[in-house]
């Protein structure tokens, strides 16, 4: 079932949580609104959802496969709903708690007691419970209770699932598991499922499509490929993932960016004016010596080699901070310790000229 | 290992130190011992010691003296009435307290405040003040009174005064039990419920409700506790005729007025056995509930 909203806008008091957002989801994608804390991707879950009205603006609709659901109230959209804190009844057993949907059923459509016993067990079965349905959530740990919720939501056979933060309580490790677990879930079933997290790697990891969210707007749609390597702006590029940020100014067809100066093929003889280049510690290299390439000097701060890539915190003529990583051998071969000097030059980045990306060349 | 080294070395201390190991918990803060024997102490002087004298008082006056007592018609109406209208007054306030606790928690209204402070007044006011209060209101004549008489239904010295009496004062109890249960109720369960497909009725009856039924259920035996010992603000609007609208606690002190002090013992222990037996069996059902809805993080 395809979700699509358009202008959607919602107000608290005076605070603009939502700014006339539209947004499609197709049908057994997999998306992740994704931003910092603020940004609306809550706000916009909960109105899909239904436990938020938008404001009553021009042309704000909730549409699912076409059909507005946006005067309807959330118990008749029949959306699965994960809460962060998982929201389990606590005075029902596991079992209880997945078959609740099914119980609140009008008589006309509520199954039988033996479908609905059927259907709870082949549930627990799927997130892989089975065997404690009889406890209660507090014998469960957050792993668990968050999947006992998943179940729950997914007993009345939603048309869309939607996940507010499902990890975002837990623990790291558990954390890693149950993300993909979820990506396997997703693959077996395919429902339209959006995810809420402020998480970037979780985002990139998991999701078919991530929207990046910023001030109660949305920034970028795109494939986690396409938002990480072709953010559309500045707060994308900062967003997702560390990244050293270069001030400067084109100039005359030349990028000139503190002690670098690149040659800028755009619009050649555009007049001066301020930019800022990103790089990514991967894009750049780290040399003992200069090759000839456009580089500067750095002096060797810090060296972090716990794991795959030696992560480097150098410190440039200019004073600023940097961050860099290089792979454990060429770390070994030069021998980077505190204090080396050493040479760094940009393998690629992203200069922004008045928040427009322009490309380098 | 350190215990069996210690009896080793000492039968007599050997026990002591299983028996203290037993009983204390390793804590920084020193003085288990003090604070122990502190409690034991202070309770049995203020709780046990009273209590047993009191037995001792009633067995004084020997069996058929006690079975008399215990069994005048005249007493068993009391009993009759005290633990009866305790009960219905307890139940009222479970009802109504919720539905004030609800409205104190869930709705943002000017005077919202006072009210709350209102609910405290019964707690508050010495009870012959509420007794002397709800009299002058109730009688005939009085606020209400004027208004309820012509329909049929006397308040004042009845044992519906009774039952009016034990409802005002056992009020604070529920609301201030259930009040923070509301409180801590999370707002997600119950849109977690929605989204499922519940209504508000549906929501109420399987989610909310049972959520606060341990907290509605401490409020309930604590306005019953003291609706069974209430005296104060029960006397003046009861009337007190015999038979009628008599209290058990009246009675005890009529016959110590009398210098019947056996026969006010016997009664005060049957008094004494019925509402230790109502607490228990409240304590057992609320031990109970909360076993099954431990309450997790």
């Amino acid at each position: 079932m395809s979700i699509e909203v358009r202008h959607l806008s919602k107000t608290f008091g005076r605070f603009a949580a939502l700014c006339d957002v539209s947004l499609h989801i197709p049908d057994g994608e997999l998306v992740a609104l994704l931003g910092p804390s603020g940004s609306g991707k809550t706000t916009l879950l909960r109105l899909i959802a239904g436990l938020e009205a938008p404001d009553a603006t021009d042309g704000a609709a909730v549409l699912f496969h076409d059909e507005n659901v946006a005067g309807r109230p959330v118990r008749e959209r029949r959306v699965g709903f994960v809460f962060q804190h998982y929201a389990l009844f606590r005075h029902m057993t596991v079992f209880e708690n997945v078959a609740f949907g099914l119980r609140v059923k009008p008589r006309s459509e509520r199954p039988s007691r033996a479908e609905i016993r059927e259907r709870v067990l082949t549930l627990l079965r799927l997130v892989q419970l089975d065997g404690m349905a009889q406890r209660y959530p507090s014998q469960l740990s957050g792993g668990q209770r968050q999947r006992v919720a998943l179940a729950r939501a997914l007993a009345v056979e939603p048309r869309v699932l939607l996940l507010d933060e499902p990890f975002g309580a837990l623990d790291a490790k558990v954390r890693q598991e149950l993300r993909q677990w979820l990506r396997r879930l997703h693959d077996e079933l395919h429902v339209t499922s959006v995810f809420v997290t402020h998480d970037q790697e979780e985002a990139l990891e998991v999701a078919d499509r991530v929207v990046v969210m910023n001030e109660g707007r949305v920034v970028q749609v795109g494939t986690p490929e396409e938002v990480f390597h072709h953010p559309a702006d500045e707060f994308v590029m900062e967003f997702l993932g560390s990244v050293n940020v270069f001030h400067g100014r084109v100039e005359a067809g030349k990028a000139i960016l503190g002690p670098l100066t690149l040659d800028y093929a755009r619009g050649v003889g555009a007049k001066s004016a301020p930019a800022r280049a990103f790089v990514r510690p991967h894009e750049l290299e780290v040399d003992d010596h200069a090759n000839g390439r456009p580089c500067f000097a750095a002096v060797v701060q810090h060296v972090n080699a716990a794991g795959p890539r030696v992560k480097l915190t150098l410190t440039a003529d200019a004073g600023e901070s940097l961050q860099a990583e290089v792979s454990l051998e060429r770390y070994r071969e030069m021998r980077l310790s505190p204090g080396m000097v050493v040479y760094v030059s940009p393998r690629d980045l992203r200069l922004f000229v008045d928040g427009e990306q322009k490309v380098v060349g | 290992m350190q215990n069996e080294e210690c009896r080793m070395q000492n039968a007599k201390s050997g026990e002591w130190q299983v028996m203290r190991i037993a009983l204390k918990q390793h804590s920084v803060l020193p003085g288990f011992g003090v604070s122990l024997g502190y409690t034991m102490t202070y309770l049995s002087l203020v709780v046990l010691v009273p209590l047993a004298a009191l037995f001792a008082r009633s067995a004084s006056a020997g069996w058929g003296r006690f079975w008399a007592a215990i069994c005048d018609p005249r007493v068993v109406a009391s009993y009759r009435l005290t633990f009866g209208a305790a009960l219905l007054a307890a139940l009222i306030n479970a009802v109504f307290g919720l539905i004030i606790a609800w409205s104190l928690v869930r709705y943002r209204f000017p005077g919202r405040r006072i009210l709350d402070a209102l609910v405290d007044l019964p707690f508050a006011l010495p009870t012959a003040v509420s007794g002397i209060a709800l009299t002058a209101i109730y009688a005939q004549g009085g606020w209400l009174g004027r208004w309820l008489e012509p329909l049929g239904i006397k308040v004042a010295f009845t044992p519906l005064g009774v039952l009016v009496a034990l409802t005002f004062i056992g009020l604070p109890f529920v609301v201030r039990t259930v009040q923070p249960a509301l409180e801590d109720l999370e707002k997600e369960m119950e849109e977690a419920a929605a989204s499922l497909g519940a209504g508000r009725w549906q929501t109420l009856r399987r989610v909310i409700l049972p959520a606060l039924f341990p907290a509605l259920l401490t409020g309930f035996s604590l306005a019953l506790a003291r609706a069974i010992g209430e005296y104060g603000s029960v006397i003046f609007i009861a009337g007190n005729m015999p038979m009628k609208s008599e209290i058990t606690s009246l009675l005890i002190i009529t016959k110590l007025e009398q210098y019947d002090y056996a026969g006010a013992a016997a009664i005060a222990v049957v008094m004494l056995l019925a509402s230790f037996g109502l607490l228990f069996g409240v304590n057992a059902l609320q031990w109970w509930v909360n076993r099954r809805q431990r309450v997790g993080a």
